[in-house]
């Protein structure tokens, strides 16, 4: 049985101006009364580490969910208890000064989380051929072999580290393609609700694809869970 | 630009270190399974033929579809005046940041400089110790993929520890490159995996080539700087 799902909807707002006496009063109650007790947690992943194979290797996994994703939980939380003093200080410039930690940990966080639930084994889930998401893909793209095409482009080119997104534009009802850098979110950066992530940070790949990340773009739709996509879509069009 | 700070090529002793109209992959100043066991044969192979490779084969390619004046500017000259086209900085940046970083390491590297650059450091950070400190913490702190430097702050005539992300070399800044560590995941992943603290402490321990900072160092010196 799947464990149940958690974190993948974790989210951290945090203001960058200064926080009045009175509002970092509660701030520094919200952060202490949050689930357990404001920490997050490592989620577990909805599979084994080899489930995912050729894909991604079950070393790939282990490592990325273990080691990276698990780093980023911890040095969330470590940057959220400063951030918990700070507001409790009223230090505006202490909590300014922790922007890029909780955006990078909080955004590793966040992505990691929502990348492994948008994956499965290969062979478990096919492209959808009707409903919600079948028509979002034609009306943006013309059919599903463009928007692999486009994405697939799109994430390959991300300079460096980052991540491949098809997000959902609450404003137009469409959705898109989109990139962002290193771990920043891809709701706080862009306003698009994520949909389906792909991490091109080299952790990602390396081990089994070397440079070549290319091969690596293009084995991961094999692994891609379009049920949890069409879910996180019909979702966000609800709203 | 300060023409003094340009270009660095002509002060750099490899002859490497060449202009844009001839950016060539350069070979490695030592065999691919010469950094063993601290950096493989295999990373070394896929990090100098694939990626840099690329990065010069990309370069070449955009400089030759570009610009006409390009072919005319060395690499330092694209870096520092064409930091807005992406695709061409990226890839030419990141030519020179791997050619400079194979310099900063030799079979049987590691210890600690001598001389002027020993001395300086010693001036500016306190002590050899602390300079490490603020070296080792730039290379664990870069937000994804980026290099950690020591450089030379001509205005200021001090050495300094600086963090670049993706592609980013320090002369855009006005800071000499001394000393360079790649810490792209591609550059220790093979060998490290997730644990870049270690690589960045085998390759302080066991692979830094001094002897090249010290020659950089040297060739921006003006030899008046206070001690």
């Amino acid at each position: 049985a799947r464990p149940p799902r958690r974190a993948a909807s974790a989210s951290v707002h945090v203001r960058s101006s200064a926080l009045p006496p009175s509002l970092s009063k509660s701030a520094a109650a919200y952060l202490s009364s949050a689930p357990s007790g404001g920490a997050h947690v490592l989620p577990d992943l909805p599979y084994d580490y080899s489930a995912l194979e050729p894909a991604v290797s079950a070393e790939t996994m282990e490592l990325h969910h273990s080691k990276h994703h698990n780093t980023y939980v911890t040095n969330l939380n470590a940057s959220l208890e400063k951030l918990d003093a700070a507001a409790s200080a009223g230090d505006a410039s202490a909590i300014i000064g922790l922007q890029g930690a909780l955006k990078f940990n909080g955004g590793g966080h966040v992505n990691h989380s929502l990348f492994w639930e948008n994956l499965c084994a290969k062979g478990s889930s096919e492209a959808p051929t009707s409903g919600p998401l079948k028509e979002a893909i034609d009306a943006r793209f013309g059919d599903f072999e463009a928007m692999k095409k486009e994405v697939s482009a799109m994430t390959v080119g991300v300079q460096g580290s980052g991540w491949g997104w098809l997000g959902f534009d609450a404003k137009t009802g469409r959705i898109e393609a989109a990139t962002c850098p290193n771990q920043d979110p891809l709701h706080a950066t862009t306003g698009l609700v994520p949909l389906l992530g792909i991490d091109v940070w080299e952790h990602a790949y390396y081990v089994d694809y070397r440079n070549v990340r290319p091969n690596y773009v293009n084995a991961i739709w094999d692994v891609v869970d379009w049920s949890k996509v069409e879910e996180r879509l019909v979702a966000a069009a609800a709203k | 630009m300060n023409p003094q700070k340009l270009p660095l090529s002509a002060l750099f002793a490899s002859a490497a270190f060449a202009s844009a109209a001839s950016l060539e992959l350069p070979q490695l100043p030592y065999g691919y399974d010469a950094l063993e066991p601290v950096i493989s044969q295999k990373t070394l192979m896929t990090h100098h033929t694939k990626h840099h490779a690329k990065y010069v084969n990309t370069a070449n390619q955009l400089i030759e579809s570009g610009d006409a004046a390009l072919k005319d500017l060395s690499q330092e000259q694209i870096m520092t005046f064409y930091q807005d086209n992406i695709g061409l900085f990226n890839n030419v940046a990141q030519s020179w940041n791997h050619n400079f970083y194979w310099h900063c390491m030799k079979p049987g590297g590691g210890g600690e400089p001598q001389g002027k650059l020993a001395d300086k450091i010693t001036h500016d950070f306190g002590s050899f110790g602390n300079f490490m400190d603020e070296m080792e913490s730039a290379a664990l702190t870069a937000f994804g993929s980026g290099w950690a430097w020591l450089g030379y702050y001509q205005d200021e005539q001090k050495l300094v520890v600086v963090k670049t992300t993706g592609a980013g070399n320090p002369i855009t800044d006005g800071i000499v490159p001394i000393l360079t560590i790649d810490v792209w995941e591609h550059a220790y992943y093979l060998d490290y995996q997730e644990k870049r603290k270690a690589y960045v402490n085998a390759f302080f321990d066991k692979l830094v080539d001094w002897e090249f900072a010290e020659m950089n160092y040297a060739a921006f010196a003006t030899g008046k700087e206070e001690l």
